[in-house]
């Protein structure tokens, strides 16, 4: 078998917001050369078939965010459509230089900092200084929650529903019921009532939340799980059981199950990386360092799944990182502490304290907890040293980001256990 | 070379290419019942005959039905009951496929199988099954202990005691292996008739007039292969031997990051409740755990429960714990078609010009062949005139193994024609060449599951959440 080898000074893996910004950026400073490869026919990842307003800029930008994580219940006010801000990142990273090469996949590892590619014009090793990784993230399909069953057409995730009506213009049915109450299942509604498609309810497996913005005309089932399928060869009904243990029918033609982010982290294992239990995307630390020298991750491959202009963000802040790497004044990998949540909480992003300490982002780290909690105070430990004590001073919500100050991480041992963020008396 | 490979409208007569004993009015010499993978396997074996052979099928695809659903293990036959047709020819059948197999590129992986004792009990029956193998003519198996297991397997959960092992199980494509057969068949003559039910039989000296969904259809000679339905095919010529009770099957796929936690096909050791709860790896790179074994009265009922997942779970926590991190791929579930008895129920009705296929239960795959062979046998003992067998054309099928270069790996491929090199399902790494491949083979997909079964387009850990669209599309584009 024929493989062209080359050699790059930067590889980005993934021409989505966080792939682009961070090709964008380190075009602009000079990194030499820096390409970018994407699967897909074209570049923009995931905003290219999310028509909804919403990214970047207004009120999504990089600003505090408010009680309410996210703008308000869906990713609209404010910033302009996904299209648009797909090609708005593409052309930016084009104009600053970076070569972009679409419809390129890495297909896996020759060495350490060696990928191997496919795309029409054949087969590539392309070896580079620093790899960046910016795969983004996936819903859990029905299989993966093992939602038992029939198995009828009809059965979607909001990334192939946006895909069938934005992009291909398919047919996908009549009547719909969405699964999850997160910003994302807002998405598939919007999406589906585009598509001319009533939905019947959307339905979620959380206790009823007080304050809950009801929208009208959309009944929102809280409390109800998803039991089975049914229909033979197109889906005919969602089988649900209530927290009560009543068990309903809902009939409808599709079911969108949304929300449930896993990290494509595919490349990312096979490359040996080592992965966080928590997010399922590459432990990383506050320098987007992965524990292979030289690999780089950004983007939703971390923490599946945060906003658009929050994997743009990171793109941008790999390359003071990167750019140390090509100069040779790259802080050497230290044994950084992992950084471990217990339950409620899901997972702590960055998760691996960097070896001199540095801060993450605005001096905080990124959190998710499977179950609301009002006020919440937190925990960090060391084995048996306390670092630090905060208390929320607004709910912490399924689905939505909180965060948790930095200013503990020089206390760190860096020798010590892993450092334990818990919610005491929970 | 003329195919007939008919999908709607009325059925075409049986001028096939000339028989020589035939009356010449239209009529089939034989007429298979079923298009599985032991139908298919039929119809390519009278293929290699001279006669007028049709091949009926009431889905919209070959390998529909308990055939795209089942562990896919091509067995040697070592724990067969000894004696018994259904050892006898899952041991011959095992040689025949792994050869045909080898021939045509249908994947096989010779991985192995460790039948893993998890207590004393279990262990003390390892010589037993060990001196059963030996009978069944199978000598290769050895027992090993708990150490050298614990170095083959090394994510076997604690408490393993020690196992026997049968080195020649191996593991095969179940989707390729239907196709392969029937495609063969078409090309050499055979008329496959897909979505037509044959619904009721009437019969006479010269032979049968089937009525089926898409009209009536004169055959000399019948063969039912008709799977769950074998007992109501059965019936239609008064026949009432047995009944089928479908036993379901329920399995759960894991990713292809799994497959690195398991070498061989783990197989517990046997109850008096069947064969059990299996981990296996797939020839696509996944790993397999299940099946359930459920008895139903419902032929249909080939959906998922709650509590078959729950139960696969907690066994296969057992076997390889990690793998319950690991991400489910797909979950299905197959229904076996059991008759109430230990064997085969295979039959010839001398007098009736007609050969029942029926009980074939939890080893049809790998008997497929075997059993073809024996049914032409039995064809031509009550009359049928085979006349000389001539060879098949040589086939060579789209290669759906991890094992072996897929397209997307082979840049001679992708030199001649960038569609090779062009990727859709990504998941699969599945090439928009294969999928146009497809639809230009000799049996083209009716359904998207149908493509997924020639490609395995959107069958991979995102189940469409990035393909599904596009392959849609595809699949819309390529019928039309
Ligand atoms: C349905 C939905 C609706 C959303 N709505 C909003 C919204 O309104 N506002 C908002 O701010 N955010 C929204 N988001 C979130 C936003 O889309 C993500 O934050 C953002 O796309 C993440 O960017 P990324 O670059 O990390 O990943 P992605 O956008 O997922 O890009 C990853 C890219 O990598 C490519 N890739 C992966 N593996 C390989 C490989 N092996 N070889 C080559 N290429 C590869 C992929 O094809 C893809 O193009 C939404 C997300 C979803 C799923
Ligand atoms: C869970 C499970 C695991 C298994 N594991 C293995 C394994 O590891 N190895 C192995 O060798 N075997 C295995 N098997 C067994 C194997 O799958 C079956 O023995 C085999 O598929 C049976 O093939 P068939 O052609 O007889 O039946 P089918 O594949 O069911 O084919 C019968 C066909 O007849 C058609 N039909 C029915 N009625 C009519 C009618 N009236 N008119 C027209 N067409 C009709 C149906 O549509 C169907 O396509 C397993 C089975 C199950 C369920």
């Amino acid at each position: 078998m024929t493989r062209t080898a080359r050699r790059v000074d930067v590889l980005i893996v993934g021409a989505g917001p966080a792939g682009l910004a961070a090709g964008a950026e380190l075009a602009a400073a000079g990194a030499g050369h820096v390409e970018i490869l994407e699967r897909e026919a074209e570049a923009g990842g995931v905003p290219r078939h999310c028509l909804h307003g919403g990214f970047g800029g207004g009120r999504t930008g990089a600003g505090p965010q408010g009680p309410l994580g996210t703008p308000a219940r869906t990713y609209a006010r404010g910033g302009t459509s996904g299209p648009a801000y797909a090609r708005q990142s593409v052309a930016a990273a084009v104009r600053a230089g970076a070569a972009l090469r679409t419809g390129v996949t890495v297909t896996g590892w020759a060495g350490p900092r060696t990928v191997e590619t496919t795309g029409p014009a054949g087969l590539e090793r392309i070896t580079a200084t620093a790899v960046v990784l910016a795969t983004g993230a996936r819903e859990r399909p029905r299989s993966a929650r093992l939602i038992p069953g029939t198995r009828p057409a009809g059965v979607y995730t909001t990334g192939e529903l946006q895909q069938a009506v934005h992009l291909h213009g398919q047919w996908v049915g009549t009547r719909a019921v969405v699964v999850g109450d997160e910003p994302v299942a807002h998405a598939a509604v919007a999406t589906l009532r585009a598509a001319g498609v009533h939905v019947v309810a959307m339905v979620t497996d959380r206790p009823s939340a007080p304050l809950r913005v009801r929208r009208p005309g959309l009944p929102l089932l809280t409390g109800a799980t998803v039991t089975a399928l049914t229909g033979r060869t197109r889906l005919s009904g969602v089988e649900l059981r209530r927290d009560d243990g009543r068990t309903t029918i809902l009939r409808c033609d599709t079911v969108v199950l949304t929300g449930d982010f896993v990290p494509e982290h595919e490349l990312a294992r096979r490359g040996g990386l080592t992965l966080d239990p928590g997010t399922r995307g590459p432990a990383y630390d506050a320098a987007f360092r992965t524990s292979q020298p030289g690999v780089f991750a950004v983007g939703n491959l971390l923490h599946a799944v945060e906003r658009a202009d929050v994997a743009a963000r990171e793109g941008r802040a790999v390359a003071v990182s990167v750019l140390h790497r090509l100069s040779g004044t790259e802080l050497p990998t230290a044994p950084g502490r992992p950084l471990v949540v217990d339950a409620p909480l899901r997972w702590i992003a960055p998760n691996v304290t960097g070896p001199y300490g540095e801060r993450p982002a605005g001096g905080r780290f990124v959190l998710r907890t499977a179950r609301r909690l009002p006020r919440p105070r937190f925990l960090v430990s060391q084995g048996d040293r306390e670092l630090h004590r905060q208390r929320l001073l607004v709910p912490a919500v399924p689905g939505r980001p909180f965060h948790l100050a930095a200013e503990w991480l020089d206390r760190v041992d860096p020798h010590g256990p892993p450092v334990r963020i818990t919610v005491p008396g929970r | 070379m003329t195919v007939t490979v008919t999908t709607a409208g009325p059925l075409p007569t049986g001028d096939g290419p000339g028989s020589t004993d035939g009356p010449g009015d239209g009529t089939y010499d034989v007429t298979v019942v079923g298009a599985g993978v032991v139908g298919a396997a039929i119809a390519r074996e009278l293929a290699g005959h001279r006669l007028r052979t049709a091949l009926v099928e009431a889905s919209d695809d070959v390998g529909n039905g308990t055939s795209k659903a089942n562990t896919a293990i091509l067995h040697t036959g070592f724990d067969a009951v000894p004696g018994s047709l259904e050892g006898r020819l899952v041991r011959e059948g095992h040689e025949l496929l792994a050869a045909y197999a080898a021939r045509t590129g249908i994947p096989v992986e010779r991985v192995g199988a460790l039948l893993v004792a998890w207590d004393d009990e279990q262990l003390a029956t390892l010589p037993g099954l060990l001196a059963k193998a030996a009978r069944n003519g199978y000598h290769a198996a050895r027992l090993i202990g708990a150490q050298e297991l614990r170095e083959r397997e090394p994510h076997l959960g604690p408490g393993a005691l020690g196992a026997l092992e049968v080195p020649d199980e191996s593991i095969i494509c179940p989707w390729t292996t239907p196709l392969a057969f029937a495609t063969q068949a078409v090309r050499a003559g055979v008329h496959l008739h897909l979505n037509c039910r044959v619904r009721g039989i009437a019969g006479d000296a010269g032979g049968h007039t089937l009525s089926t969904s898409r009209g009536p259809l004169r055959t000399r000679y019948l063969v039912n292969a008709a799977g769950l339905y074998a007992d109501e095919v059965d019936r239609l010529l008064g026949h009432e031997e047995f009944t089928v009770t479908p036993r379901r099957g329920q399995l759960i796929v894991f990713d292809k990051l799994a497959r690195g936690l398991v070498d061989h096909i783990l197989l517990p050791v046997p109850t008096a409740a069947g064969k059990g709860v299996l981990v296996a790896p797939t020839v696509f790179g996944n790993v397999l755990l299940g099946p359930t074994s459920e008895d139903l009265d419902d032929r249909t009922a080939t959906g998922s429960t709650a509590e078959g997942l729950h139960l696969l779970r907690e066994k296969g926590r057992r076997i390889v714990p990690a793998l319950l991190d690991e991400e489910v791929t797909a979950v299905y579930a197959g229904l076996r078609a059991g008759t109430g008895q230990e064997d085969y129920r295979i039959r010839d009705h001398p007098g009736r010009r007609y050969v029942t296929v029926g009980g074939i239960r939890s080893t049809g795959l790998t008997a497929s062949m075997a059993i073809a062979r024996h049914v032409t046998g039995l064809l031509a003992g009550i009359g049928l005139d085979l006349g000389d067998r001539h060879d098949l054309p040589e086939l060579t099928m789209p290669n759906l193994g991890e094992a072996f270069p897929r397209p997307y790996l082979r840049a001679d491929l992708i030199a001649r024609d960038p569609a090779y090199g062009t990727l859709v399902c990504h998941c699969e790494h599945v090439t928009l060449g294969e999928i146009r491949d497809a639809f230009s083979a000799t049996l083209p997909p009716h359904s998207p599951d149908g493509l997924r079964r020639r490609t395995r387009a959107r069958g991979g850990r995102c189940q469409g959440f990035y393909c599904g669209a596009a392959v849609r599309a595809l699949f819309e584009g390529g019928r039309a």
